[in-house]
């Protein structure tokens, strides 16, 4: 064999990727700054296929990155930007020592900043695909948006991120996108299909934040950086597909009635505004007068066969929909002040509902307790003192309930001081075979249009009916027992008349019922267990992995079967 | 006076001062002046008392008068005065004359009546420079008080005179000084002019540039405007994007249903779990109401961890095995199109009271044969597991194989060391008669050599019971199998290493030949070839093919496993299966390799015994689990298809009884039957 010997590790998968440490060299930057670069250029390690290959024989752990990837951000402008950044505080230290303060408040001045536009452009070719991505910035600009103004980051990004939170949330309510809510102990997820995609978020509990020691904010702030330019280019462009003002200004009645209200409340008129679009209480002006809910009608074209079905179903689902969108409309709801004030104003709103609140609790509040014309009053306390007969005192979970079930429940259940029903994900889908609580079969039947009060009437009156019948066959086996048990003592005594007889005895043959359906079903069995006895070993391997989740499974089910079970009697 | 005043003055503050602004100068004339008086105060105070003149300026003139007409100065200057100490002089003069120390003769006596008598003792001094007595004059001593007080030595300073601002922002109509103004207040400044000049010329050259208006809030625009729908990153090609968040669900609610909150125990076990290894996060709680729901103390937490996950995560595209599990069964033809084969116990053949080690069917297969450890061999009537006799032999019976020439009616029974053939008698009484005619006409040779087995026939009462012929081997036999021909007989009598493990007899003759000069390894087992002259030795780990015409080694076949139990060879001759106590049947295909071309691992414990079929495509092999597995092992003619493996049926009968279960198999030579033994005692029939 003739040729040069090739070495070893230089070709193949050892030179596709590089370690974290090499790469930071070959950038020539800080971990700080490389760790800032990957996550505002979204480069992530990658797990090579074969890592002993990649790590050149040797075993230890180690974080590889693309060597593609990273030179790609070689010709990153930030990078500069951060070698400019890097010198400036040299200078800037400089001048502190040498006492200069005209020199420090110059740089100051000339503090090199960058911006991200064109790194959002480059990440996210299209819009779609920023939409797409866009769950971690909304969850991450609405916790930001409730830290407290002291600390932590800058006062800034806060009333940043505030801002394109609420701009997000009135979108929502104008585009009336929300499909579910869910009241989780981590907080309150929301799920909105904005565009054709699916995008779910989740705001924490308006409580003050114990800030953990063991977080580094500086990660979260970068990340926050990016995902405020990447909120607002993308609220942007959603208020222009809604022939929306950008920055969202009130409609002229919503404007009207904030010059009347409260205006000496607030020293600048600028905060008064920012409060009152976060209130949700008011529709946002369009650079285009709207047209009435146009209601876009799905053309019908002539189709045959599965294409008629699937556009019957789709025709179904958008009713259904639209349905859903207008799942409040008429109806008035008032909330008490213990209640999550902003999460519930945005759901009612979401939903076409109307939405109040006490004049004390918050600025935007459209019509008073007093108002007769209020159909839902929600307050999250035992009792309350006066009450208005032409209305429904019920407890908040109601409204996530209904969006979540699409339908309006019935009250009843949610009364004040009542026990509420489990409040279950509107997340999870149940494929065949998990466990469905009960409450969710419920809801599944009302969805379908049946009255569930009734038809638990009907089974319970049905059962006693059944253990009436039961009873009565039970006498009848009685009888029979009673019957068989005298003919066998009948033959006893015959026996014994005949005194000693034969020890060995001609039994009748028995004829054993073959059951084919049974003897089939072994028969497959059997052939089963031979044919997995020859499988490979690497497949058997795969098998009896995928059997043993399956198993599982089906345990764990039952394990919630029984103890609902359990629980359904105490 | 005053014209010498002048001069002193410029004498001592150029001396000391050399070149300063007159202003200056002046007033460190001033403040010097005082301070020299203050120290020629101290050193000359002798002088002073005889100077009438108070102020200072003519002080110092009057001091330089007097030290001119009267010098008694000493010039060693400021040193330790001690050092002259033990000497009459105390310095020089400025003639660098001695100056000696004035004559004291006072004593302690004298001193204290100078004490007692002196008005003036308390203000006389002893100079330290001179050693003279000097009397301190009023004034002296008034200063020395007036110093010794903290105030100023000069009694007419006001220390608190009346301040004046000059510099007030009341307007004066006349100026400070009243010193004309300097020449360059009129004349616009050259150097100014070349750095404004400079300015200009950099900002018409575009280098400074005025400063931009700083944006608070970032602007956004619609950056999509332009975008391309196909546009996709060089670098994606190997982008993974980040999974979402998992979504909650019921467990994580507020208010869950019951069953999905933890118990007492669950609640327990996953406290003390690892973070890691819990499968919740968190702990499922409910609340009565919303109000009651507190702040979630890991929010942050969760949402970093997700930050981390994002950037520091490695990502790897994994193909989820998303296969059904039942398309992971190999698709075999059904067994019922692979009939015929056992299925179903049909006979139990008891009689043994202890375990059969080995068992064998006649070439007609009417007949069964039965050896077990209870010493004795027995013979069955297939059809009907009648025992129809039963020889007892002296020992233990480790192996019997009934003649595989039809013609001839031989059984060989081994037990300890002995080899016995025997005569059963059953069948056809031809058969029987020609067989024992066969070896009753043997002929001793005229050469007689030494044998490694002596031959014997058996007579009297073992020959009524069917003893022929007896072979008593040097160490014990373990296995005896016939050639095909029924003419040879190979014995195993296992020892390590030792050259003589195997022996092959030829019943004809009375022969025996040790066919190795070395065995390597311990020889489990033996077994000719059917149709070509080849011998099969299976040693712990490998089996070798001999042939026995050439006389040398043709093949060996690594089996792959730890210890091979059994051997068995196909009636084709060119495929051999063999079972091993490691739990693993091996098949190889002589053709193909001298691996194994399959390895089935269909058993849970030990394999005891393997087995082929005579004409039809199935073999059997027994193992300790109590279970006899019947294959389908179709070979084909066409040497290139490969032979068809297919497991037909488990059949399970035997009791396992000392952790052994089916210790021997074997066909029917016709029919698809399999018989077996166990360690129970029983054989069984399976059709």
């Amino acid at each position: 064999m003739g040729g040069l010997q090739k070495k070893k590790y230089e070709s193949g998968s050892a030179t596709n990727y590089i370690s974290r440490n090499k790469a930071r060299k070959k950038l020539s930057l800080s971990l700080a700054d490389f760790r800032r670069l990957c996550i505002l250029k979204g480069i992530y390690p990658h797990e090579p296929k074969h890592k002993k290959k990649v790590n050149k024989g040797s075993t230890a752990p180690r974080t590889f990155y693309l060597l593609k990837d990273i030179r790609f951000l070689l010709h990153e402008p930030i990078v500069g930007k951060f070698r400019e950044y890097k010198i400036f505080v040299r200078k800037l230290r400089k001048a502190y020592g040498k006492a200069e303060w005209s020199g420090v408040q110059r740089m100051k001045e000339n503090k090199p900043a960058y911006k991200l536009d064109h790194i959002i452009k480059e990440r996210y070719p299209t819009f779609i695909d920023a939409v797409r991505d866009v769950d971690d910035a909304l969850s991450m600009c609405f916790l930001f948006s409730t830290f407290a103004r002291t600390g932590k980051c800058h006062v800034q990004t806060i009333q940043l991120c505030r801002r394109l939170g609420v701009e997000w949330m009135n979108y929502i309510i104008t585009s009336r996108s929300l499909r579910k809510v869910f009241l989780s102990i981590k907080g309150i997820y929301y799920q909105a299909e904005v565009l054709g995609q699916t995008i779910t978020w989740i705001i924490p509990y308006q409580f003050a934040h114990d800030h953990p020691t063991d977080v580094d904010y500086r990660v979260m702030a970068t990340f926050t950086e990016l995902y405020t330019t990447l909120l607002g280019f993308v609220n942007f462009r959603l208020y222009q597909t809604l022939n929306l003002v950008y920055p969202p200004k009130l409609d002229g009645q919503g404007e009207f009635s904030l010059k009347s209200e409260c205006e000496e409340d607030y020293a600048l008129e600028s905060e008064s505004y920012s409060e009152k679009l976060a209130a949700l209480s008011a529709s946002l002006a369009r650079t285009v007068p709207s047209v009435e809910d146009e209601e876009a009608e799905l053309d019908h074209f002539p189709a045959e066969g599965e294409d008629l079905e699937k556009m019957e179903t789709r025709e179904k689902m958008e009713l259904e929909q639209n349905k859903q969108k207008k799942l409040f409309e008429g109806l008035k709801f008032f909330l008490n002040r213990e209640v999550p004030r902003e999460s519930l104003a945005f759901v009612i709103r979401c939903f076409g509902g109307e939405v109040s609140w006490d004049k004390s609790l918050c600025i935007g509040s459209t019509y008073d307790e007093t108002d007769e014309t209020i159909t839902h009053h929600i307050v999250d306390r035992p009792t309350i003192d006066k009450q208005y007969i032409n209305r429904y005192y019920i407890q908040p979970q109601w409204v996530y309930d209904c969006v979540n079930g699409k339908i309006l429940l019935p009250v009843e259940e949610y009364f004040l001081g009542v026990t509420l029903p489990p409040h279950l994900s509107p997340f999870v889908e149940e494929s065949e075979g998990d466990y469905v609580p009960p409450e969710k079969l419920k809801l599944l039947a009302l969805q379908k249009g049946e009255k569930p009060q009734a038809e638990e009437d009907e089974e319970e009156e049905e059962e006693e009916e059944d253990d009436e019948d039961d009873e009565e066959e039970d006498d009848q086996s009685e009888d029979e027992d009673e019957a068989e048990d005298e003919a066998s003592l009948a033959e006893m005594e015959e026996k014994r008349a005949q005194g000693k007889s034969l020890s060995v005895k001609v039994t009748p043959g028995k004829v054993k019922p073959e059951n084919r359906m049974r003897t089939e079903q072994e028969e497959k069995a059997e052939e089963k267990r031979l044919a997995i006895m020859m499988m490979k070993k690497r497949e058997k391997y795969l098998y009896d992995k995928i059997m043993f989740g399956k198993k599982r499974h089906v345990r764990e089910v039952s394990l919630l079967r029984n103890s609902s079970i359990l629980y359904a009697f105490f | 006076i005053l014209d010498n005043t002048e001069y002193l003055y410029k004498m001592c503050v150029f001396e000391s001062f050399p070149i300063q602004s007159r202003q200056k100068q002046k007033k460190l004339l001033h403040t010097g002046m005082s301070k020299f008086t203050l120290i020629l105060t101290s050193l000359n105070l002798q002088v002073l008392d005889k100077c009438k003149i108070f102020s200072s300026v003519s002080l110092l003139v009057f001091i330089t008068f007097s030290v001119r007409s009267q010098d008694i100065r000493n010039t060693v200057g400021n040193i330790p005065m001690e050092w002259y100490k033990d000497y009459p002089h105390i310095g020089y003069d400025l003639d660098g004359k001695k100056l000696f120390k004035p004559i004291r003769n006072k004593d302690e006596l004298d001193e204290f009546l100078d004490k007692m008598e002196n008005p003036d003792y308390w203000r006389t001094v002893q100079d330290k420079m001179t050693g003279a007595d000097i009397r301190l004059s009023d004034e002296q001593v008034d200063l020395v008080h007036r110093l010794q007080q903290g105030k100023f030595g000069d009694v007419n300073f006001n220390e608190y005179e009346p301040a004046i601002d000059f510099f007030s922002n009341e307007v004066m109509i006349h100026p400070v000084t009243n010193r004309p103004q300097d020449k360059r207040s009129f004349i616009p400044s050259l150097i100014e002019k070349e750095k404004v000049g400079k300015l200009v010329h950099a900002i018409k050259m575009g280098w400074i540039k005025p400063r931009r208006p700083k944006e608070t809030t970032p602007q956004y625009y619609d950056l999509w405007a332009k975008e391309d729908p196909n546009s996709i990153l060089g670098r994606h090609k190997m982008h993974v994007p980040a999974p979402k968040m998992k979504l909650p669900g019921h467990e994580e609610s507020y208010n869950p249903p019951p069953e999905y909150l933890m118990s007492e125990e669950e609640r327990l076990a996953w406290e003390q779990q690892d973070p890691e290894d819990r499968k919740l996060s968190f702990l499922p709680q409910k609340f009565a109401c919303l109000r009651a729901v507190p702040a979630y103390s890991r929010f942050i937490h969760e949402r970093f961890e997700r930050c981390l996950d994002l950037y520091l995560c490695p990502r790897q595209r994994k193909m989820r095995v998303n296969v059904n599990p039942e398309d992971l069964i190999p698709k075999l033809p059904k067994p019922k199109d692979l009939q015929p084969f056992p299925t179903t116990q049909s006979l139990v053949y008891r009689g043994h009271s202890s375990l059969v080690r080995s068992i064998s069917v006649s070439p007609s297969g009417q007949w069964l044969v039965s050896g077990s450890d209870d010493c004795t061999v027995r013979f069955w009537e297939v059809s009907t597991a009648r025992c129809l006799k039963t020889v007892e032999v002296g020992g233990a019976v480790k192996g019997v194989a009934w003649n595989p020439n039809p013609s001839i009616c031989l059984v060989a029974v081994s037990y300890d060391d002995t080899v016995v053939l025997l005569n059963p008698g059953l069948g056809d009484r031809l058969v029987c008669t020609a067989s024992d005619q066969l070896i009753s006409s043997y002929e001793e040779p005229e050469e007689v050599k030494d044998q490694l087995v002596q031959w014997a026939v058996a007579e009297g009462e073992g020959h009524e019971q069917g003893h022929r012929l007896i072979l008593k081997h040097p160490k014990a036999v373990r296995q005896v199998t016939w050639h095909g021909k029924g003419d040879y007989l190979a014995c195993v009598m296992p020892d390590n290493g030792s050259s003589l493990q195997v022996v092959i007899h030829q019943v004809s003759k009375r022969r025996t030949q040790n066919p190795f000069r070395k065995n390597k390894g311990l020889v489990q087992c033996v077994s000719f070839h059917p149709i070509r002259p080849y011998f099969f030795v299976a040693t712990q780990r490998y089996v070798r093919v001999y042939n026995l015409i050439k006389q040398e080694l043709t093949k060996k076949l690594m089996a792959n496993c730890k210890w091979i139990s059994s051997m068995a060879i196909h009636p084709g001759g060119d495929n051999v299966i063999c079972g091993s106590y490691d739990c693993r049947l091996a098949w190889f295909d002589l053709d193909l390799s001298t691996k194994p071309y399959k390895v089935l691992r269909h058993h849970k414990k030990a394999l005891r015994s393997v087995a082929y079929h005579r004409h039809y495509p199935l073999f059997a092999s027994g193992s300790d689990d109590g279970s006899v597995i019947v294959c389908h092992g179709m070979v084909y003619n066409d040497l290139l298809q490969n032979p068809l493996i297919v497991p037909v049926k488990v059949l399970k009968g035997h009791t396992i009884t000392h952790d052994l279960g089916v210790l021997d198999v074997t066909f029917h030579p016709t029919q698809p039957w399999v018989f077996s033994s166990g360690s129970d005692g029983t054989v069984r029939l399976f059709t």
